[in-house]
């Protein structure tokens, strides 16, 4: 085994970027070719103009926004003016006092409980799922693995609000082709896999073909090699193909988290339908909710700016957590 | 490079000469995975074919001869005069128009990135990628408020404009530009006395094609399918895209079964386009990217 992994650890991977100047790295870091060779030499202004667009853009749609949202969550409107923004503009300060009406309030962690049970059934489910079929399409001798490949991605091609839809139809109880009518998809509990499975039926095809590409991109000597020492397919894809797909698992793994705690078209969609879907449900509902029909803007934009620190938070927490499983895994 | 994009037909024809007999387990687990995968979208063909009173009383998967198919297409596209071609119209504007100018912004920043060194460029890269983790969802409200201030809210551009940055789309073409552009055509074009300028125009964009295609495919689709900045900057039901025109036909129908069949054409009209654009396209966008380009 320890001859594989000597030969899998640096060996650039065919297929995916030219041999040797492939970042190494992931976002935060920059790739080594960077500093390779000393470049526009030559006075030019050609970098900063063809940069500029993309600079205002993200200044004045992401930053800016994310700026005011956190300046709008620190003020409240003045009490005894009128009841509407247009009538009376004056904000005055309110300190934390926004952020603390939404901790102290039971539904929004509620809300947040929901989201988590809807990730807890939906992200296990697409990356165990995900890469059994991409393990399948790599098998040897599988048929079918064009037209699986194609089945399996087409979803990705409905929007989720489509997607929704037509999942609603399903199992509404009087369209329902799958027994609607003797199960209640919108019950209590139910509903949570409901919402999951639509999730999960939108971005397992993607999230397949991510890791396919990966497997496809491994050397083949090295699974000829596990052949001819006698092992299984089962054990070539178990103990060989698994470990060395870990990192991208991880990468996939986080990407769904992220995905998962914006969940907010699914159940948006289905809420006409499912009476077990409040306009609470999950938090980005919530701060819909609280914006647009509490009129409450500093309210919604302290909820948005939690919900982001607990997101990179998750995120940071998860990446972290994968790549120890995956490096134990490894070795 | 381009092997692991082979079309699917290929890859099958290679397995099929290769292969002695089938393996069964992960051919039957494959064939499962399709079946969950396309038979809500068989339904939906199906379901689309019956009029209303059918669509109650009929096997769900038995498809309906009477004309239904045709009068529901009629009865969609005369439904509140034929506004469903409007947003049709709509989600081709706002995807098709945020993809081109996304990829034209993001192709340029992504290739100023990796193939110039200048002050700020590391730290400017650094900012924008971190940007990935910021939920572009959760940046509708502000930047509603934001536009509203000023006045640019229900129109296309309030829903173009924020779509055009992406921290991701920036980050594929930079990683791109670094690994397909060689210094040493840069090198040799400048010593032929081309401009930068030129040179980008002419051999830079050439040479970063495949990323540029794939980031106005992704974009396409993302712009395509998101449905809460249209949700928030709108409120003019001509201006809708698809997303946003058949949910509110859904919450107008809600209550009467009467115009499910209604909504249940439109959803497959609307997915049509998309997955052809993906059957066509598929072996020129390079999902490969993906996982190459963010491998640890």
């Amino acid at each position: 085994m320890s001859a594989i992994e000597d030969q899998a650890g640096p060996r650039p991977r065919p297929g995916t970027l030219p041999p040797g100047v492939g970042p190494r790295r992931l976002p935060g870091g920059l790739a080594p070719a960077f500093r390779s060779r000393p470049r526009g030499r030559r006075r030019t202004l050609l970098p900063q103009f063809l940069l500029a667009p993309a600079v205002l853009l993200f200044l004045l749609f992401t930053v800016a926004p994310g700026v005011y949202a956190i300046y709008l969550s620190f003020l409240k409107p003045q009490i005894g003016g009128g009841l509407l923004g247009n009538e009376n503009p004056k904000d005055v300060f309110a300190g934390l006092e926004n952020y603390r009406a939404t901790l102290a309030d039971s539904e929004f962690w509620h809300s947040i409980l929901r989201m988590l049970l809807v990730a807890g059934i939906g992200v296990p489910a697409t990356i165990f799922f995900a890469t059994l079929f991409a393990l399948c399409l790599d098998a040897k001798r599988a048929r079918l693995v064009g037209i699986a490949r194609l089945a399996i991605f087409l979803p990705y091609a409905v929007p989720g609000v489509i997607a929704s839809l037509l999942w609603g139809f399903i199992y509404l109880p009087a369209t329902s082709p799958i027994g609607g009518d003797h199960i209640d998809y919108f019950g209590s509990g139910q509903v949570f896999f409901s919402v999951a499975n639509v999730a999960v039926w939108g971005v397992l095809g993607f999230n397949m073909v991510v890791l396919y590409t990966t497997l496809r991109s491994l050397p083949r000597e090295l699974f000829e090699a596990a052949e001819i020492d006698g092992a299984s397919e089962l054990q070539i894809a178990l103990r060989i193909k698994l470990p060395l797909l870990a990192p991208t698992m991880t990468l996939v793994t986080v990407f769904s988290l992220i995905g998962a705690l914006q969940l907010f078209n699914e159940p948006t969609t289905l809420k006409p339908i499912a009476n077990a879907i409040s306009s609470t449900w999950v938090p980005l509902m919530r701060v819909y909710t609280d914006a647009f029909v509490n009129n409450d803007i500093h309210r919604g934009a302290a909820t948005s700016f939690l919900l982001i620190i607990m997101t990179v938070a998750a995120t940071a927490v998860a990446n972290l957590l994968l790549r120890r499983i995956s490096r134990r895994s490894e070795r | 490079m381009t092997a692991v994009t082979t079309g699917p037909a290929s890859a099958a024809a290679r397995r099929r000469t290769r292969s002695g007999r089938v393996n069964l387990v992960p051919t039957i687990i494959l064939a499962l995975g399709a079946l969950y995968c396309v038979l809500p979208v068989l339904w939906i063909v199906i379901a689309s074919t019956k009029t209303n009173d059918e669509l109650f009383s009929t096997p769900p998967f038995k498809p309906s001869f009477n004309g239904g198919f045709v009068s529901n297409i009629e009865a969609l596209f005369t439904y509140n005069d034929g506004i469903f071609a409007r947003w049709a119209l709509n989600s081709l504007i706002y995807a098709f128009g945020g993809a081109a100018l996304s990829t034209v912004i993001c192709g340029c920043a992504g290739y100023a990135l990796g193939k110039y060194r200048f002050r700020g460029s590391i730290w400017t890269f650094r900012i924008i990628v971190a940007a990935v983790l910021l939920p572009q969802i959760m940046l509708a409200i502000p930047q509603f408020l934001m536009l509203a201030q000023v006045g640019l809210t229900n129109n296309y551009a309030a829903v173009i404009l924020p779509q055009l940055v992406s921290p991701f789309a920036i980050y594929l073409c930079k990683i791109y530009s670094e690994a397909s552009v060689s210094d040493d055509i840069l090198e040799a074009a400048r010593v032929d006395g081309g401009s930068e300028w030129r040179i980008f125009l002419a051999i830079g964009t050439r040479l970063i094609a495949p990323a540029l295609v794939t980031v106005f495919l992704l974009q396409f689709i993302a712009i395509w399918n998101n449905f809460l900045l249209p949700f928030v900057m709108l409120n003019t039901d001509r201006l809708y895209p698809l997303t946003e025109g058949l949910y509110g036909l859904l919450i107008i129908t809600g209550g009467q079964a009467a115009q499910y069949s209604i909504v249940i054409i439109g959803v497959l009209l609307s997915i049509i386009p998309l997955a052809l654009l993906f059957l066509s396209l598929q072996r020129y966008w390079r999902v490969d990217l993906l996982s190459g380009g963010v491998k640890a």
